[in-house]
Parts: structure tokens; C-alpha cells; sequence
């Protein structure tokens, strides 16, 4: 299978979808072009200039080590710096970046990857095979500690064929590996004796570090040799950690800095009155999710869980929780701009009547159940609860909202105590989502859930290269979720992000990170 | 002048047993907090295997009691250790941070220390007059706001309303000393407001005791002029007092600037501790601990002193 015509006839109908979205503003939403922004302006990306980008993360305790990349931070200092084997756009399809191209073998058990030729790191080293196997190794084995380790179980064996082709055999079939292998955190560093130094910022992407000061600030200069050459247009980048709401928006007002991310959604009106700012946002995978352990009693009751389901008035959530800025959740976590996002699925509405009715069955009437929140689940979590507990009255359920702790969140609470706010970045295909949080024995399969049908269909769907047949599939997979999986998914929250109008962002933006995929300093410009 | 020596080793000793009790009270405390920096580090992606590899890589998996001798051990022979979380040197990490939140420190108290005795010795001449009340309604109005209020107040009128200084003191290594001056005027012109009255106000009272005191009486018989006898005789003798207010108050503006740091996105050493207190990133919090505790230990040393300096009959308390 060739990258080419393989993946680009998935892409074509998510491309089509996505017109679609884009042109009918069907969900109310839609992918900010800048095209719109820009009014009549024609598209013309300006070369140099020194870029302030002031971003809602960072702290002291942050490094260059790609193994604990999590926020937004690490992940816009990642692209500045680094490259991965593939990168995904704005149709949301994985796209060959240092790699040339790919191909697999019928069964999708062994790919090989041609990795793009005369590609130099920072210190001047060409990128060769051996680099690709040593960043990759890095993540595996025994005492990893990365967050990619988990993903890259499925690997079997890695092996060089000449300085140019890395091939990977995997476990089992896998037709999204190439998405998996273009994870964040593995980021490609040159090797020296077969090991990456995970600790220092050399990599083949667009700026070369010049100084790092964690929790502060990221500087970057231009790589003149960049392999792209429509590519990174700034001279010099700086990112700066700015996690106080109020100080961002000043800075970006006062001109301090560039863009930002992060709008705060109560005041984003005021900002968008603002003159010379741009307020954009994109639908990405994000997702708020309430879940239940469904190995504990009382979540062991699907008729609860449908009952918990039915009894929460999910646009109110929207609009006062996400202040219009997100779509409805339908109980499963496949984003609408995923590419096998189950359409025909009914949506899931505020329903006392049956939540009552469920509920009876449970046999539960008149106990008290307890959901657990804190705002480090994601911002509003603990008014979404109770929001959730006066919807949820109104059918007889008794919900006690029990505000926990910001501090010690992940890991005192989420998939400790029976219900509970949290949040999931989301993933760019279908599988890695399931795979991630709802295969039966998953590490973070934080709903405890097991249900045969499911991880039936999660293998065959996996190995699966036809595109019509994987679609069934997702979709039968999305249904069995929404209607016995232990997990609440009240909505799907937007990237609102800001810019100064010097700043011309990418004619159309990926949606799988904020800010244009965390991509902006690559693919941004001065206007 | 031999008893101020004895006071001093004295001091110093009493000040090593404070620092040893603070480094173990700072050390149970973040041993109680809920997970280590393995979970906060890896956050909610991590499992149990990456959780306990990260451990073995840190060398958490050794027992509490061990890990703190040794870094009490490191710290008697002047190694900070390294940072948990990111391996750099705890002294440069610090070193950065400790120097800015200095520079900050200074530069308020260049500006609120002249400030704050004069408005006070004014407010003791001219008692009761409106300028005393004016100058008492203002600062006292200044210090009962939260910091975080009065810097967006500052924020908003001299760097939104009326364009002057930058809203965020976004300095680094490399920014000249005068571009630095400028851009850490809007912190510590917040730090001054807050700090301000509390000076001011012990000035002036300190200055009214005396006025009441037979040898200003005697100075005011001789026909001096009012503010020739509170310069002269009554300041030299309200210096003690006024020298603690004032050298408590340089301490805070050490120790105490974390949420202005937050606002103006100021990379001191409060936000340093804050990130690694929530990290749990122990020997960063135990090192800056000891600089914050120590910088106490020492400025009240200095404080009393200065005090005794000018005022010999506190060595005899009666």
C-alpha cells in the first residue's frame, strides 16, 4: 500500500465532510479560515520577524525530554524543534514529513518507512535510519518512563534497510501506524552510539533552540537549512509562559506579544472587539468526560449508566459551561472531525422520563449517587456537575457532587473514586482512541469497561486497510459505547485561540492540537 | 562591642537550628502531599510500569529518611543537588530566579524606602493636617487591596489607558540594565503601594511617640524649628523601631511577591517554588525554602543590629 493512494482516498471523503462542515456551518461551528479573516486580502506569507507567542503552559519542572512532553508548552516547543516521521493537516490525514513516504504489506503487520533524503539536524548531522530506530527505542523497552511507551507496545522489530528505509513489523495488523508513529513525543533526535540525548534540544525542525529557560521562555533562530523551504517564516521565535489569563490577554492587547492561546471563553466577546485582533478557533478531538468505573457497584448497572446519561441537559452544558464554544457529546469520544465519526447516530437528549425509568430498573431509587470534580478535570468541571445535579434531580436522581482537590487530581481521584470529571485531548484516529481508553485492559481504560463485541471489532477494525468496512465498523464500536460503555461525554470543546492582526496565520488550520495542530511557528507568518 | 559579637554568633547559631527545623518541616510536608513527581510529572498519562521507571530513574524507590540525610548531607557541603524533574543544577536554576527576584526586590525598595520615610516624617509634622490624613487614606486604601487588584489597576492605566510601561516584565539575561529598570517599574510600583503604608505608618507614629519626650520638649523651648527638631532629635531615636518595620517589609519583598510575579509573567524565584511545590520536584522546594527562610533569618539579624547600632540601650533590655 502506497501512502498516496491508500490514505489519500480515506482523506478525500474526510475532505469532503469537512467542506461540508466548513460551508453549511451544520454544528454551528466552523474551521476558521483565514482567508475570512483577512477580508479581500490575498494570501502571501511574509518572511522574517521576530514572533512572541505567549502560551497558557510551562513550568520550571518542564525539559526537553520528548518521554514527558504533555502540555501545551512542550508540545509548540516539540514542533518548533523537532520533526516526526509523518505530520498531520488540516483534513486531519497523517502526511509523510520526515519521511519521504511509506508502504505496507498487504496484512498491515510490516511497514517501511523511505525516510527523505540530505535532511540535516541542528549540529549539521544528515539524518540517517539509525536516528529514526534510536529516537524510537527511546520510548520503548522495560524502563522507559514515556508516555508513548504504551503505543508502541505493538512494535515487534525495527530494523534498518540502508541508511534511508526504517522497517517495523508489527504484532498485528495496524492501518493507522502511521499516525502512531507520528506521535509528539517521538520526536526525532540524532543518534550517537545507538542513543538519543533526550536532554538536549537538537532535532531537524524548523528553528534551532538558542535558549531555554523552563517555565519561562523558549528561544529559537531560523534553520536556514530547513527541508521545507514554504516553511518557517520567522527568523526568530519566542514562546513565552504566561499562565495568568488576565496577563495574556493584556500582553496580547498592549502588543507585549504576538498571539496566544487559550482565550478565556467568559471575556472572549471583549476581546474580539478589540481592533487589530483576531480571535479564531478550531474543532478538534478535545473532549470533556464524566467516567464511571464499571467494575464498581453501583456503575456495574448499565441501566444506571443510561439512567446517568438520559438525566443531563448537555446543550445547557454547551452554552454555559463551553459559552457556545464546542458541539454535544454523544457518549463516546469520536470527535466530528474524526474521520469515522458515526453520523447516523442518534444524538443522546435531556430525557427525565427514561432516566426515571432506568433508573427504577436499577433498583437504585432513592440512593445517592456521588460525582467527583475538581477544576483541574477541565475548567468549569465542578459547575458542570452541579448544572449536572439539577438536571439530574428533575428525574428523581439524587446526584452529590463531591468537589475534590485541584492537587494530586490524576491521581487521587481519576480512576480511584466511582465517578468523576475528566478530560481527554483526544486522538486522531478512531482506534487509538478506543484503543487508548476502552479496550478491555487498557492502561487509562478509565471506565474499567469490557465488552467482547467491542474488542472484537477494535482488532478486525485495526488490521482493516478497506476504508467502507472500517467505517462499519467504528460505527457499530461508537453505538456499543454510547449506549453500554460506563462513560458520560457531555461535549466537545473548541480551540479559541488569538492573534495580533500582523499575524497571518495558515490559510486553513489543523484542528488536532490548538493553534493550527501547535504547528503556528512552522507554518505562520507576519502579514 | 563585644556583646554585639556574642549577640551575633548567638543569633547565627539559633538562626542554623531554625533553618534545620524549616528544611524538615518543608520535608514531611511535601512527603504528605498527595503523589510524588513521578504522577504530577507524567500527570494523567501515566501508568503504573512509567510511574515506577521514572521512581527508579529519580531514586525515589530509596526509603524518606535516607533521601533527606542525604540532601541535608549535599546542602552542609554546599551542593543544592539537582533538580527531579528536569536534572539542572539547583544552583543555577536558582541562581537566575533568586537574582531577578532581587532586582525586583531593590528596585521596589529603592523606590518605597525614600518614599515611605518621608511621606512618614511629613505626616509627624504636619499631624492632623488634611495632608497627613490624604497621604493615611491613600496608602491605607493602597495595602487593603489584594496585590493581584492593585496590579491590574496599574496595569490598566499605565500600560492599556495610557501606553507606558509594558504589562508584562518580560526580562531575561540578556535585557540591558536600563530596559530592565523600565520593565520591572510597573512590579514594583505594586510592590511600593502595598508595602508603602506599613512604613509610613510606623515612621510617623514612631516620630509622634518622641514628640512627647522631655529633650524635644527641651529642643522645642530652645526655639528650633519644628522640622529641624524631628530630623535632628527626634529621628535618630525613632530609627530602631522604623529600621524593623523596614527591614521586615525588604524580607516580604523577597519572599512575598509570588502573585505579582504570577501577573506581570516575572520569572522569580516565587513562581520557581510555586511550580516545584506542585511538581513536587523536593530538593528545588527545600533549596528555595532555605534561601526564603534564610533570607529572614538573616535580614532580622541585620535588623536588630542596626537597631542596637543606633540605639546602644537595647543591648541591656530592662
Amino acid at each position: 500500500m502506497k501512502s498516496d493512494n491508500k490514505l489519500s482516498s480515506a482523506m478525500n471523503t474526510d475532505v469532503s465532510r469537512r467542506g461540508f462542515l466548513g460551508g453549511t456551518a451544520a454544528l454551528g461551528v466552523t474551521v476558521a479560515s483565514t482567508s475570512a479573516l483577512m477580508g479581500k486580502k490575498a494570501y502571501a506569507a511574509k518572511k522574517g520577524g521576530h514572533l512572541r507567542a505567549g502560551i497558557a503552559h510551562g513550568s520550571t519542572t518542564d525539559s526537553l525530554d520528548p518521554a514527558t512532553y504533555e502540555n501545551g508548552f512542550s508540545l509548540a516547543l516539540d514542533y518548533t524543534l523537532f520533526n516526526h516521521l509523518g505530520e498531520v493537516d488540516h483534513t486531519g490525514a497523517v502526511r509523510p514529513e520526515l519521511a519521504e513516504s511509506w508502504e505496507a504489506s498487504p496484512d498491515a503487520t510490516t511497514w517501511s518507512f523511505k525516510l527523505r533524503q540530505g535532511v540535516e539536524f541542528h549540529n549539521g548531522k544528515t539524518l540517517e535510519a539509525s536516528d529514526v530506530i534510536a529516537s524510537i527505542e527511546y520510548h520503548m523497552g522495560e524502563d522507559t518512563k514515556s508516555a508513548a511507551k504504551s503505543l508502541l507496545k505493538q512494535v515487534k522489530s525495527m530494523k534498518a534497510d540502508g541508511k534511508n528505509e526504517v522497517v517495523i513489523e508489527l504484532e498485528a495488523g495496524n492501518a493507522d501506524f502511521p499516525y502512531v508513529i507520528s506521535d509528539y513525543h517521538i520526536a526525532i533526535k540524532p543518534a550517537k552510539d545507538g542513543k538519543i540525548d533526550p536532554t538536549e534540544g537538537i532535532g531537524t525542525g524548523p528553528y534551532a533552540l538558542e535558549n531555554y529557560e523552563p517555565g519561562v521562555r523558549l528561544m529559537a533562530n531560523k534553520n536556514k537549512n530547513y527541508f521545507k523551504s514554504d516553511r518557517a517564516h520567522f527568523d526568530q521565535v519566542e514562546l513565552i509562559t504566561i499562565i495568568d489569563l488576565a496577563a495574556r490577554q493584556n500582553a496580547l492587547t498592549t502588543g507585549e506579544i504576538d498571539m496566544m492561546d487559550r482565550a478565556d471563553l467568559k471575556t472572549v466577546h471583549l476581546l474580539k472587539r478589540q481592533k487589530g485582533i483576531n480571535v479564531m478557533e478550531t474543532v478538534g478531538y478535545k473532549h470533556y468526560t464524566m467516567p464511571m468505573r464499571t467494575d464498581t457497584a453501583p456503575f456495574d448497572k448499565n441501566d444506571l449508566r443510561l439512567a446517568l446519561k438520559y438525566s443531563l441537559d448537555r446543550e445547557e452544558l454547551v452554552k454555559k459551561i463551553l459559552r457556545g464554544h464546542g458541539v454535544v457529546g454523544n457518549d463516546h469520544p469520536i470527535s466530528p472531525t474524526n474521520q469515522y465519526h458515526a453520523e447516523g447516530l442518534a444524538q443522546r437528549m435531556y430525557d427525565p422520563d427514561k432516566a426515571k425509568f432506568h433508573f427504577k430498573k436499577a433498583g437504585l431509587e432513592g440512593t445517592t449517587i456521588q460525582l467527583s470534580a475538581a477544576d483541574a478535570a477541565f475548567p468549569g468541571a465542578v459547575d458542570a456537575a452541579v448544572l449536572y445535579k439539577e438536571h439530574a434531580a428533575k428525574a428523581g436522581i439524587d446526584i452529590e457532587v463531591v468537589r475534590e482537590p485541584n492537587d494530586g487530581y490524576w491521581s487521587n481521584v481519576w480512576m480511584k473514586k466511582g465517578w468523576c470529571a475528566c478530560y481527554w485531548g483526544g486522538r486522531p484516529t478512531e482506534d487509538w482512541m478506543f484503543t487508548t481508553a476502552y479496550a478491555a485492559g487498557a492502561d487509562w481504560n478509565d471506565t474499567f469497561w469490557n465488552h467482547d463485541r467491542f474488542n472484537e471489532l477494535l482488532l478486525a477494525a485495526r488490521a482493516e486497510l478497506d476504508s467502507d468496512k472500517r467505517r462499519t465498523m467504528y460505527y457499530e464500536m461508537q453505538e456499543i459505547v454510547s449506549n453500554d460503555g460506563g462513560v458520560v461525554v457531555p461535549m466537545f470543546a473548541n480551540y479559541v485561540f488569538a492573534a495580533s492582526d500582523k499575524i497571518l496565520p495558515s490559510e486553513q488550520m489543523a484542528g488536532n492540537w490548538e493553534l493550527d495542530g501547535s504547528k503556528f511557528t512552522e507554518r505562520w507568518s507576519f502579514a | 562591642m563585644s556583646q554585639i559579637l556574642k549577640m551575633v554568633a548567638q543569633r547565627f547559631a539559633l538562626g542554623f537550628l531554625t533553618l534545620f527545623i524549616v528544611s524538615l518541616i518543608i520535608f514531611l510536608g511535601i512527603e504528605l502531599l498527595p503523589g510524588d513527581i513521578a504522577e504530577e510529572i507524567l500527570g494523567q498519562s501515566a501508568t503504573p510500569e512509567t510511574v515506577a521507571a521514572f521512581r527508579k530513574e529519580l531514586g525515589l524507590d530509596v526509603p524518606a529518611h535516607i533521601r533527606y540525610f542525604d540532601w541535608l548531607w549535599g546542602m552542609l557541603n554546599g551542593d543544592m543537588g539537582r533538580s527531579l524533574a528536569n536534572k539542572r543544577e539547583i544552583s543555577e536554576l536558582i541562581g537566575l530566579r533568586f537574582g531577578n527576584t532581587l532586582f525586583l526586590a531593590v528596585t521596589a525598595a529603592a523606590i518605597s524606602v525614600p518614599l515611605a520615610l518621608t511621606l512618614g516624617v511629613l505626616a509627624a509634622l504636619y499631624r492632623h493636617s488634611f495632608y497627613d490624613r490624604a497621604v493615611n487614606v491613600v496608602t491605607l486604601s493602597s495595602i487593603s487591596f489584594p496585590e493581584f487588584f492593585v496590579a491590574y489597576i496599574l496595569i490598566f492605566l499605565l500600560s492599556v489607558t495610557f501606553p507606558i510601561f509594558p504589562s508584562i516584565a518580560n526580562i531575561s539575561d540578556a535585557t540591558p540594565f536600563w530596559e530592565k529598570v523600565y520593565k520591572v517599574l510597573l512590579p514594583a510600583l505594586t510592590l511600593t503601594l502595598v508595602v508603602v503604608a506599613h512604613m509610613m505608618r510606623m515612621t510617623r507614629a514612631a516620630i509622634i511617640n518622641l514628640l512627647a519626650s522631655p529633650y524635644i520638649e527641651m529642643a522645642n523651648l530652645k526655639g528650633l524649628s519644628r522640622a529641624r527638631v524631628i530630623v535632628k532629635h527626634a529621628l535618630p531615636n525613632a530609627l530602631a523601631p522604623i529600621i524593623n518595620v523596614v527591614v521586615i517589609n525588604l524580607a516580604y519583598l523577597i519572599v512575598g511577591v509570588v502573585v505579582v510575579e504570577v501577573v506581570f509573567v516575572y520569572p522569580g524565584l516565587g513562581q520557581l517554588m510555586v511550580d516545584s511545590v506542585s511538581k513536587r520536584d523536593l530538593p528545588v522546594v527545600q533549596a528555595s525554602a532555605m534561601i526564603f527562610a534564610g533570607t529572614y533569618v538573616l535580614l532580622n539579624l541585620l535588623a536588630d543590629i542596626l537597631s542596637i547600632l543606633t540605639n546602644p540601650r537595647l543591648l541591656h533590655p530592662r
